[in-house]
């Protein structure tokens, strides 16, 4: 049991790394990183990166690092993702499929927005 | 301070844009909530936390009531670990007035993640308040994931679209809206098109000696609105209340409070019971301000309200604890 544990921990101590090195380089993931797990960060009331450029295919992984609740709710008109609240800490993730450019918002702090590009 | 007698802006955050002529602001970090008395048709607003400053013949008039707000029920993070305990700190100090007020306004974010089990808290504590009647509109942590369809059925009765109504008290008529849903991105507060018209009918048989009390979550003015702290489409619902003498507008969401006279309109914002935030531009973002637990109860406990008088009849509302 405590081996699992442990062994779960490392894994997604190993993807957050991979995330956030990955982050640092360039937005733009190579055809190799294509399954990574790309952030965006909220922090402040606002989403970092702003503008997240990914490959198709690409999950983007959400997580609120604020005190209060956001949202992460798709603006283009087929309102393509929407998550739940996020509490603090709390997670979103949401996979595209679409070359596309996505804009979303915090629906409750509307003044937050930012975009997915996926090319 | 010398500049209490200057009949102009209170400059208090860097000349940013927000003050502007005819203005008139009063901040502090401030109490637990408003007592609010009608008098000879003008509203005057206390902070609950200094009332007992206030001689009995300045609590007394025509009407009185509470204002509440941002009671946050469901936060625990280090701003304020204990909401419900400064609820019920603030329900204390609402039951040992002098004069009791007739009722109570929430003016939103009752809860934090509009939880059944937050509602049901606040419910509870407000139970043991000794006004009966508490009449609330929601925030926008009141409408999370459903549309504000449980604060409908918690709150709504008798109201309109959202949970927008209207209701007279001893010829004061209270008008409650709804500026949270649906909001748009990039945008502020909303009211919306169809909440407009119910406005413009409700008051339009009104003698323009009717006192107005305008009650909402986002404040009714630009307050910030880099930080969202205002709405769209006030301007519109302001244009519907010209003709009033006497149009007061009371809101939450900023957790500070804040006053503004403009024209015949005279706005307020609330404290929070939960947690302060930091004045307009003065932080990064609006999130709650953290202070050391022994300070927590006098930052919400205590006003500190500096006062600048204009020359405007109405200036004078809230100038008495100065």
């Amino acid at each position: 049991m405590r081996r699992s544990v442990f062994i779960a921990g490392l894994a997604t101590l190993t993807l957050g790394t991979l995330g956030f090195g990955t982050g640092q380089k360039s937005y733009v993931a190579s055809a190799q990183e294509k399954m990574s797990t790309m952030e965006v960060k909220i922090d402040n009331f606002s989403f970092g990166p702003a503008t997240l450029t990914v490959p198709v295919g690409a999950t983007v992984t959400w997580t609120n690092r604020d005190d209060i609740p956001h949202t992460v709710v798709s603006t283009d008109d087929s309102k393509t993702f929407k998550s739940k609240v996020l509490d603090t800490d709390e997670k979103f993730s949401f996979t595209f499929s679409k070359v596309g450019t996505y804009p979303y918002f915090c629906s409750i702090h509307p003044k937050m927005t930012g975009k997915v590009i996926v090319q | 301070m010398s500049e209490k007698k200057k009949d102009e802006l209170l400059h208090d955050h860097n000349h940013d844009g927000v003050d502007r002529r005819g203005f008139l602001k009063c901040m502090a970090w401030a109490g637990t909530g408003a007592f609010c008395v009608m008098k000879g048709g003008v509203l005057k607003s206390y902070s609950l936390s200094r009332v007992s400053e206030i001689s009995t013949a300045d609590m007394m008039g025509e009407l009185s009531f509470v204002q509440i707000s941002d009671s946050h029920m469901g936060f625990n993070k280090p701003a304020n670990p204990d909401v419900a305990g400064t609820l019920k700190a603030a329900v204390d100090k609402i039951n040992a007035l002098s004069s009791a007020p007739e009722f109570m306004l929430h003016t939103g974010d009752i809860s934090h993640l509009s939880k059944p089990e937050e509602f049901d808290t606040v419910d509870q504590i407000l139970k043991s308040a000794a006004p009966k009647d508490v009449f609330y509109v929601p925030g926008e942590h009141d409408v999370l994931n459903d549309d504000g369809k449980q604060f409908l059925e918690r709150y709504g009765k008798g109201s309109k679209g959202a949970g927008w109504y209207s209701f007279e008290k001893k010829g004061v008529h209270f008008i409650g809206l709804v500026n949270v849903m649906n909001l748009k991105a990039g945008g502020l507060g909303t009211l919306g098109h169809d909440q407009l018209e119910w406005l413009e009918d409700d008051v339009k048989h009104l003698k323009p000696s009717t006192p107005i009390v305008v009650f909402g979550h986002i404040p009714l003015w630009s307050v910030y609105p880099e930080w969202g702290w205002g709405t769209e489409d006030s301007a519109q619902a302001l244009a519907y209340l010209k003709k009033f003498g006497s149009v007061t507008v009371l809101n939450g969401h900023i957790h500070q409070t804040m006053q503004k006279v403009e024209g015949n309109v005279t706005f307020h914002t609330a404290a929070s019971t939960a947690f302060p935030q930091p004045a307009p531009g003065k932080a990064d973002s609006p999130g709650p301000m953290k202070v050391p637990a022994e300070q927590l109860k006098s930052v919400l406990g205590i006003t500190d309200v500096n006062y600048i008088q204009g020359k405007h009849a109405l200036a004078v509302v809230d100038s008495s604890l100065a």
